[in-house]
């Protein structure tokens, strides 16, 4: 956002494109800006994601359907869902960081594909328009993210279509993202630079990348499909027409299962590069965390009929999905063993972007084990479609994914603007998202234990307290957003200037100026070769090998 | 030691903070078993983990002065060995367990077969879908004959068909101790029968029957909850599902029936 640093070095092929503010509202194809146009967007799909969720809590703090009409209610909680997946979480997780960062860590000026990176981006703003827009002009779809047939054929049509419409334009913006990514990071390294010494995001990036492109155009092709079921009346999932509804979930979920890891992988990455630079440590266990970054890939795409064990499915493939589900927890507990791993020992300065990094851990580990008992069909039988399904993936997805975003713009913030946010601000909003998000979603485990289903208007009386307390958890939230925007708004311009390297971190972006040039750096790209080389090797070497669990040991 | 404490304090946790509703089928305790089991392996993970990154973030924390960086840690293979084959081994322990459990509640028999005991046997060419149930099991030790419902979903309600007696009624009524058989399908959209005191749900699909056994257990009223997103009133796609004494059940049944032949 402060740009006069930048129009120091550019060399020739920038120049035609705008400068200054300009250049965020254009066809860029500078991957940082992109990068940033990512993340402002998705942010301002988040206030709107997040102004829906208080909508459908404040409707749940009665047991009455009194807040809004009952098909509003539905509307809302589908747009609430689709608008924090698509133009949320994945665009930011991915398309955000990932433009931001991958260029800097593979050595490259700009991405493989830069037209088609712009063009990925530009999909977006109207995708997203247009879902929000139909909500005003015809009716939202309100059939759920999910959107199971019979009832998406059923529910107003034209909803449902631009529905349709605007999936498959984030789809698409989604794949051409992915490909862009494998291509930058297997082509465009630097030379000398080796795949086992890229930072660790590169490596969550290209898992991710492969879950996309393997699992979107299965998404891409049921969706059409369903909106010949709505359009041109055939009969693939209308079972009044012969059609199979249970083949759309199968296809469903064939996406929707990697999509969580489409969420959070890439959180993983982020976290794997925030907490080595804070707590001056390597990141721990380096090739094992890639190889279970593979493990998930690929245990990622034969899971997803665990989201079906109650519609039907046979008892062989409630027991394969089970397993297979079951496992997914070996690679990701490996991750967090390494994180705690990575603290242990370290110099841990306590800053906001450690908070919600440790914020992010103490969430997804409740998370992963609700989906641990998830995974299990007997347990699954009795909580499935219920409010305890609604806390496990809000842990996993907001506890998980959102943490980490937050995590990762108190980190990389002085180096998109050059100038550092302010700290107090920054820990009394961990502190409000912490306590909020917490109160807000642990209740709601005891709701779907004790028989509160989602997706609902209106509830059993008994479970009023309940909901009270999750609302007011909502309202914490809602509120814990204003220091934040207060302070990333105010700190653009009046914050301390960060200089190059605040953090004095290793990995290359960090090796030019703030906000860095065009082409990343004035002269040939750095090779870094050990992005986590921090610690005090010497000392380490002589008193360290015996015991770890006591540093005492190694102060100097 | 802090250890021990940690498994001790899980396990308590585990077998004596009840987060379940009441208990009101054959299946259900076998199920709150299950969730015992869960719940304790849960809370240690869970304070094992949040305890050591706490404790990691007070005791390693910058002080001030402190200038230098921590440990030169790159990794550390028997270590890394070891927290793989320790999730591996509690998945491992879960998976089969919760087989155990699953065979226990009936799940992998082939829920033709145990459909074959009913009196409306369903025509062994439909293809039926599974569901999850009470099981030959409980069909064998009590030696009775199980109780047929046609269970019809349509938005917003549920219709429960006796086809011994023909009565349709909008309350599913059911005898304590006597196996239930339930033939499932839906007139539009897919709904779900979910009863939370039995543990118990399974999604009614349009065109595709499916099946749900249970025994209840405990006399009492019930809510049956419709737990798939079914249109506006879906929050409201309620009923009750009547557990009574076999007498009461019988009274119940009398009254209603439309088939005299069959009181005798
Ligand atoms: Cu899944
Ligand atoms: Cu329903």
């Amino acid at each position: 956002m402060t740009t006069a640093s930048q129009q120091t070095h550019q060399s020739s092929s920038g120049s035609l494109q705008p400068k200054g503010w300009l250049k965020y509202f254009s066809f860029s194809l500078d991957h940082k800006v992109i990068g940033l146009q990512y993340l402002v967007c998705g942010f301002i799909f988040y206030l709107i994601g997040g102004s829906l969720a208080s909508a459908i809590r404040i409707e749940l703090s009665s047991p009455m359907s009194d807040f809004m009409a009952r098909d509003t209610y539905n509307q809302v909680l589908t747009l609430h869902g689709t608008i924090m997946i698509f133009l949320w979480i994945v665009p930011v997780v991915n398309g955000a960081f990932g433009n931001y960062l991958i260029p800097f860590y593979v050595g490259a000026r700009d991405m493989a594909f830069p037209r088609l990176n712009a063009v990925a981006f530009w999909l977006i703003p109207p995708a997203g328009l247009m879902l929000i827009t139909s909500y005003f002009i015809t009716g939202a779809a309100e059939s759920g993210w999910t959107a199971y047939p019979p009832l998406s054929i059923t529910t107003p049509a034209a909803g449902q279509i631009i529905w349709i419409l605007s999936v498959l334009l984030l789809g698409g913006s989604s794949i051409f993202g992915g490909i862009n990514f494998i291509a930058t990071i297997l082509k465009l390294r630097r030379p000398g630079l080796k795949l086992m010494q890229l930072p660790m995001y590169c490596w969550a990036m290209l898992g991710t990348s492969i879950l996309v492109v393997l699992s979107t155009p299965v998404l891409a092709g049921t969706l059409i499909l369903l909106s010949f079921d709505i359009v041109a009346h055939t009969g693939f999932f209308n079972p009044t027409l012969g059609g199979n509804v249970i083949v759309y979930q199968h296809l469903f979920w064939f996406y929707s299962h990697p999509a969580v890891y489409i969420m959070v992988l890439p959180a993983f990455g982020l976290v794997s590069e925030i907490l080595p630079v804070h707590c001056r440590k390597p990141l721990f266990g380096y090739s094992t965390m890639v190889y279970s970054i593979m493990a998930i890939v690929f245990l990622g795409l034969i899971v997803w009929a665990h989201h079906m064990f109650t519609s039907g499915t046979p008892p062989w493939m409630r027991l394969f999905f089970t397993i297979a589900t079951s496992f997914i927890a070996v690679p990701t507990g490996i991750k967090f063993f390494n994180w705690v791993a990575t603290l242990w020992g370290g110099r841990i300065s306590l800053n906001s972007a450690v908070l919600f990094s440790c914020g992010f851990i103490a969430n997804f580990v409740l998370g992963g084990i609700t989906g641990v008992a998830l995974a299990q069909v007997p347990f699954d039988i009795h909580v499935h479609d219920t409010y305890f399904v609604v806390a496990h993936f809000h842990y996993i997805v907001y506890g998980g994914s959102v943490f980490v975003i937050f995590s990762s713009i108190y980190h990389w913030y002085p180096k998109f603007t050059g100038r550092m946010l302010n700290e107090d601000l920054g820990r009394l909003h961990f502190l409000l998202t912490f306590l909020g998000f917490n109160l807000c979603f642990a209740p709601q485990h005891w709701l779907g234990l004790n028989g509160m289903p989602r997706r609902v208007a209106e509830y059993d009386p008994q479970f009023t307290f309940i909901n009270q307390l999750s609302s007011i958890g909502a309202l914490i939230m809602a509120l814990s957003t204003l220091p934040f925007l207060w302070n990333v708004i105010q700190s653009a311009f009046k914050g301390a200037i960060a200089g190059d390297n605040p953090w004095e971190a290793l990995t290359p972006e960090w090796l030019t100026t703030s906000p860095p040039p065009v082409e990343n750096w004035t002269g040939m790209a750095p090779l870094v070769k050990e992005p986590y080389g921090y610690g005090i090797k010497e000392e380490s070497i002589q008193i360290q090998s015996p015991d770890i669990s006591d540093p005492e040991n190694n102060k100097q | 030691m802090l250890g021990l404490a940690l498994v001790v304090g899980g396990l308590w946790i585990g077998q004596n903070v009840n987060l379940l509703p009441d208990s009101a089928s054959a299946n259900a305790p076998v199920y709150d078993e299950l969730f015992r089991v869960l719940f304790s392996i849960g809370t240690i993970l869970f304070l094992g983990i949040v305890g050591l990154v706490i404790y990691s973030l007070i005791r390693f924390r910058r002080r001030p002065g402190q200038s230098k960086d921590g440990l030169a840690l790159e990794g550390n293979l028997p270590l890394e060995i070891f927290w793989t084959a320790v999730p591996a081994v509690v998945v491992l322990f879960v998976g089969l367990y919760s087989y155990d459990i699953y065979d226990r509640m009936g799940g992998m028999q082939p829920l033709a077969q145990s459909a074959v005991h009913n009196h409306q046997a369903i025509e062994a060419k439909e293809r039926v879908w599974g569901g999850i149930g009470s099981g030959p099991i409980e069909l064998s030790k009590q030696a009775k004959s199980s109780l047929s419902v046609e269970v019809t979903a349509l938005q917003f309600a549920f219709l429960f068909h006796y086809p011994e007696g023909d009565i349709i009624s909008g309350e599913l009524h059911v005898p304590s101790g006597q196996p239930v058989s339930m033939r499932m399908e839906s007139k539009d959209v897919i709904h779900a029968f979910w009863v939370p005191e039995f543990r118990l749900k399974q999604d009614v699909i349009p065109g595709q029957p499916t099946i749900l056994n249970f025994t209840a257990t405990k006399p009492g009223r019930y809510p049956i909850v419709c737990a798939e997103l079914c249109g506006p009133y879906h929050g409201s796609m309620r009923s009750t599902v009547v557990v009574e004494a076999p007498d009461e059940y019988k009274r119940w049944f009398k009254e209603n029936s439309k088939d005299p032949i069959l009181e005798a």
